[in-house]
């Protein structure tokens, strides 16, 4: 299939989203789509596949003028969209899932199981998963959804292939994978339309790169002619600085002492201290256990045994209001799902776990929530039309940005989190890095999990290594090496 | 600078239920003009009252994706109990208002049984419906309860003046600008949003889910026992069986106002708007002289309508 859009402009009411875009897509290649959050790369995409109608502008699919009605006709005529914010029924089975809108019956509608569950075991086989399919998705890890998407997208065998951010929560295995995959496909003809935010991943497999500022493109260019320097200057209309900033740690006392922390069948015996303006890096294969350690700190789930000091006082976290009121504060990795009120302005959002000191008497003072709210859109550079806009509008890197924002202002002791700039552009990664010296500097501890390596390395006074559950192994900030942590990460030494 | 989310579609939300108010006035006094004549608006507004205060309450359970169909249940217990304290002797105020915190407490308890429960809120309030309804019964011997005496300020609580507006239609109006207040003004309304839009992730921002929520059922039990004061003073006596279905009536006004069932969205000014469709719906169809039978049958299309409309404009 040979796509070609040309000059697309759309604007969602008074916000001027896409104004004149050109981007082509050539049978068998993958092409990729950079820019900064809210450049407008989902909403392109999301008019080629029908969700959103363009304003002005022309799509031509193999010379011929198209437009599609919804994405169900999208869909029909070759075209799957694995989408930045992932569709999963929770309450649903992974096979449910894989299936859904597209179940395999017979001639009396009654559902072919057996039909269903070999055609998924060939495409989990493809993609290297071991899934149960009777598990419930909503128990999935994010990782794990993310390729239940991926599966989906690859069982339509279409002949277009969108991916919105797809390893934005993947490891680095599972990439590996997911690109064998994707090379395969091409040989066959399919085109990819490839949009992440991680360099390395562009130049490693795709052919060609546009890149988005603005609601414009700025250039489109083969892989081969340009370099990662070139590819951000683009991107930001500016020279960027290093990716990570400076970094002095000056360490307090121990601010968290975690002793024997257990939860059956998920971690076992976790130990680790944080002292003050200290960063800790969590490291770990998907699936190793990283998230549900975090998610039991802080009273999320419950933990069999264990012994959680705050300040040389031993606490009891059973909720996460008892956390909360030990001074800790928790980014979740999923923000759809429990990091933000998607009906709730950003203001809201922000305002949201600082209402004791915006209501200090039961009296929500607006001003100063809205004035909070500012600041935080300023100091993150977060791209909102106001604070009032609905947080479901906002483009996928912004939303995490406000996630970020809402916690920052309860000025916390233990700031835990998980994936932090997931979806984040090169810019704004940056000055989240700052930030978080910031805090640090303040003598906020931070526990940092991430899947990317280089941020692990590049951020953290100490990392520790999360494998089968298990603490594998510390290592300090000047004997780190990526190959070092991936060893105790796969369970070598 | 407002996006789609607010644009056209959120103008039709704040005023398609006004209008359709204001349209069934303009519909009714053409048929009839006595409808506005005052004394029968003030008459509507006193009828109203009842349904409104329960409909009140019922907007933060239904904003944070709860029902309560034990209202009915609490306001005729709590009218009960009320009388049977003044039948003997205790001062009517006080009686009312130990009723009420009864009222109160009833809401808490279906409020604990849903929160630290973790029970659907639509089976715990259907056992305590039928619970509440049942101790009523026991309470009054499925009789009325009469002679609770002839206190003036009891007297005026359903059947007097303040003025120149009934006084039903008085307390209602000061129980919507203080809901209001607490709904749009404070953390505690913020709160309420924030539960029923994503309950998951106002609990991780440390909202104590449980405690709003056994406070938000215990604002509608202390509703439905307020307007069962009301009823009992008008009635000047306790039925058994008072308050039945009224839960349905405060839900359809809810809903009539634009709050959704699964929580999240919604304003009490919808609510308000809600209860006086009904109220004009009940009121100018006896005045057309339309028979009781039809009235339900209009009454269920029009929130069909209402409903259907809703879905259309998202
Ligand atoms: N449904 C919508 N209503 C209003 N504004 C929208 C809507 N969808 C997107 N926008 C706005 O369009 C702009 C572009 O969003 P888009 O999601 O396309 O960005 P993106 O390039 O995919 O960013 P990211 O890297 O963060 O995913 C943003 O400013 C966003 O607020
Ligand atoms: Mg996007």
């Amino acid at each position: 299939m040979q796509i070609e859009m040309k000059n697309i402009y759309k604007a969602f009411g008074q916000n001027k989203v896409l104004e004149g875009v050109q981007f082509s897509l050539e049978a068998g290649e993958v092409h990729a789509l950079m820019g900064e959050n809210g450049a407008g790369k989902s909403t392109l995409m999301n008019i080629l596949t029908g969700l959103h109608k363009h304003d002005q502008g022309t799509i031509e699919i193999n010379g011929k003028e198209t437009s599609f009605k919804d994405s169900k006709e999208a869909e029909e005529a070759g075209m799957a969209f694995i989408r930045q914010e992932l569709n999963i029924w929770p309450e649903m089975t992974v096979l449910e899932n894989l299936f859904i809108g597209r179940e395999m019956v017979n001639a009396f509608g009654v559902l072919r199981n057996k039909q269903m569950k070999a055609r998924a075991n060939e495409i989990f086989k493809m993609l290297n998963i071991s899934l149960p399919f009777d598990k419930e998705a909503g128990l999935c890890s994010v990782g794990e959804q993310q390729m239940i998407e991926i599966a989906k997208a690859l069982m339509t065998d279409a002949e277009v292939i969108i991916m919105d951010e797809p390893t934005a929560a993947l490891t680095d295995r599972e990439i590996e994978k997911l690109f064998e995959v994707m090379k395969g496909l091409t040989k066959k003809g399919v085109s990819l339309v490839y949009i992440s935010h991680r360099m390395e991943e562009i130049f490693a497999i795709c052919d060609r790169i546009t890149v988005m500022r603005d609601g414009k493109t700025v250039d489109t260019k083969r892989i081969k002619d340009t370099t990662f320097d070139e590819v951000v200057q683009k991107m930001v209309g500016r020279e960027l600085e290093d990716r990570f900033p400076h970094r002095e740690a000056h360490l307090g006392e121990v601010v968290l002492d975690v002793k024997g922390l257990t939860k059956k069948g998920l971690f076992e015996d976790i130990h680790f201290a944080v002292r003050k303006g200290e960063i800790v890096g969590v490291a770990g294969l998907m699936g190793a256990g990283r998230t549900e350690i975090m998610r039991a700190l802080f009273g999320v789930d419950q933990i069999d045994s264990g012994e959680i000091t705050v300040e040389g006082k031993k606490v009891s976290i059973r909720k996460p209001t008892d956390a909360v009121r030990y001074g800790l504060a928790f980014i979740t990795e999923n923000r759809k799902e429990e990091g933000l009120i998607l009906d709730f302005s950003v203001r809201e959002n922000i305002g949201l776990p600082n209402l004791k000191s915006f209501a200090p008497s039961g009296l929500v003072k607006t001003e100063d929530e809205k004035k909070f709210a500012e600041m935080m859109i300023k100091r993150l550079h977060v791209k909102t039309s106001s604070t009032e806009t609905i947080i479901g509008n906002l483009s996928g890197g912004n939303q995490q940005k406000v996630v970020i924002a809402k916690w920052i202002g309860t000025s916390p002791k233990v700031l835990i989190m998980d994936e932090p700039t997931r979806g984040i552009d090169v810019g704004a990664k940056r000055e989240i890095y700052e930030l978080m010296n910031e805090l640090t500097e303040r003598g906020i501890a931070i526990i940092m999990v991430s899947s990317e390596l280089p941020e692990i390395v590049g951020m953290s006074d100490r990392i520790l290594v999360v494998h089968e559950g298990k603490i594998a192994g510390e290592l300090k900030k000047q004997e780190v090496t990526q190959e070092k942590i991936m060893a105790l990460a796969t369970g070598g030494n | 600078m407002k996006l789609e989310a607010t644009g056209k579609s959120g103008i039709w939300q704040k005023f398609g239920p006004l209008l359709a108010l204001i349209l069934l006035f303009i519909v009714i006094t053409v048929l009839n003009p006595s409808f506005m004549e005052p004394n029968n608006i003030l008459n509507l507004l006193r009828q109203t009252s009842i349904n409104a205060l329960i409909a009140f309450g019922m907007t933060f359970i239904i904003l944070t994706g709860g029902i309560d169909l034990s209202v009915g249940s609490i306001l005729a217990l709590s009218s009960a109990l009320m009388a049977g304290m003044m039948v003997s002797g205790l001062d009517p105020i006080l009686a009312i208002l130990v009723g009420v915190l009864l009222g109160t407490l009833m809401g808490v308890i279906n409020g604990i049984l849903v929160s630290k429960g973790k029970m659907a809120p639509f089976i715990v309030t259907l056992a305590t419906m039928t619970i509440f309804r049942g101790l009523t019964l026991v309470y009054t011997d499925g009789k009325p309860i009469t002679g609770i005496g002839d206190s003036e300020l009891f007297q005026m609580l359903g059947r007097g003046y303040f003025l120149g507006l009934p006084v039903p239609a008085v307390v209602m109006i000061i129980a919507f600008f203080i809901l209001w207040f607490l709904l749009h003004k404070t953390s505690f309304g913020r709160k309420t949003y924030a539960i029923g839009g994503n309950e998951k992730a106002s609990r991780i921002s440390g909202i104590k889910v449980d405690r709003v929520k056994v406070a938000i059922y215990g604002l509608a039990g202390t509703m439905a026992a307020i307007a069962g004061a009301i009823l009992t003073s008008r009635l000047n006596s306790a039925q058994p069986t008072a308050g039945q279905s009224y839960e349905m009536d405060a839900i359809a006004a809810v809903v009539l106002g634009g709050t959704s069932l699964s929580g999240g969205k919604g304003r009490l000014f919808g609510t308000l708007v809600g209860v006086l469709i009904i109220g004009t719906l009940n009121n100018g169809m006896n005045l057309l002289g339309v028979s009781s039978f039809y009235q339900q049958v209009v009454k269920g299309a029009v929130i069909l309508v209402a409903v259907l409309l809703d879905r259309k404009k998202s």
